[in-house]
């Protein structure tokens, strides 16, 4: 059917699953903040990834002008630079009041 | 229309895509183990840039130039911005992961499983996403995003896309709510 050298929408799909499990596992474990917010858009380029090859794939069934899947990786993009303002909006503000850029030691919340 | 048709030949040989694949996978490894944030930033912009490679290969021309500019460009520079107005010299000293670090990764682990699952998942002997090569498309990739987005008869995602403009507008005003001293 295919060449084993032929690259699919599968093998994006992994790599994307790669670069969303390293975002996820630096969110869970790190402390600090502004790493944290990195993580975080490793997760968000890792969707984009997966978007963009979905959006390819489904270019060869309905035709050239079915760019849905890019346009919402724009959307993503857009969400993604209103989040980093405003994270670190609130760590500027965090690390004025606590001198620390610690997520552990945020824990007013803590039972 | 079958999508495992042979179209022109791919924009770039597959060992593009594993050099790239693996240039963003250690460069996403370096964001989350390096002390200094500044590495960290440096390693994620390396990752970035590989993907926007990435987005060339899947005929993506004007959202790899988006990525570039606006990822690598725009947000990238605000986090160096941040990094320097924070001291990161003490947070270099302690302890760079948390108590909770075996939980997280058990948790990434049990994420690990579900994608592979999900991946290798059958029906009826085959694999749930495409595996072939999808055919190559010919057509002006800027032009056709603006038609989703801005055309008045057929414009898809215009409402979004205004939304998406309040959003930025709300984030704008919440940053510079958060960052100044007195309100």
């Amino acid at each position: 059917m295919h060449a084993m050298t032929d690259i699919s929408t599968l093998h994006y799909l992994v790599l994307g699953a790669a670069l969303f499990l390293l975002g996820v596992i630096g969110v869970l474990t790190r402390r600090n903040v502004v790493i944290v917010l990195m993580s975080i858009e490793l997760i968000l380029n890792a969707v984009n990834l997966n978007l963009v090859a979905f959006s390819r794939y489904w270019q060869s069934i309905h035709g050239p002008s079915a760019l849905h899947g890019q346009v919402f990786a724009i959307f993503v993009i857009t969400d993604a630079a209103a989040e980093a303002a405003v994270g670190l909006g609130i760590l500027i503000a965090f690390f004025r009041n606590k001198e620390t850029v610690n997520v552990d030691e945020v824990n007013l919340l803590k039972w | 229309m079958n999508p495992q048709i042979a179209g022109n030949p791919p924009v770039a040989t597959p060992y593009f895509f594993y050099g790239l694949a693996a240039i963003m996978i250690i460069g996403g490894i370096l964001v989350i183990t390096r002390k200094n944030a500044v590495h960290s930033a440096l390693a994620l912009i390396t990752t970035l840039l590989a993907q926007a490679a990435l987005y060339l290969m899947l005929y993506a021309p004007f959202v790899a130039g988006v990525q570039i500019i606006l990822y690598a460009g725009g947000i990238m520079v605000l986090f160096l911005f941040v990094i320097m107005l924070i001291s990161i010299e003490r947070a270099e000293k302690e302890r760079q992961f948390n108590k909770q670090w075996l939980v997280g990764i058990a948790a990434a682990a049990a994420l690990g499983g579900l994608f592979i699952t999900v991946y290798t998942a059958t029906t009826k002997g085959r694999v749930l996403f495409p595996e072939g090569r999808t055919s190559y498309v010919d057509m002006q990739n800027t032009q056709g995003i603006a038609n989703l987005l801005f055309d008045q008869h057929g414009g898809t995602y215009m409402f979004a896309f205004e939304i998406a403009s309040l959003l930025l507008l709300v984030a704008i005003i919440g940053a510079v709510v958060m960052a100044k001293k007195r309100i």
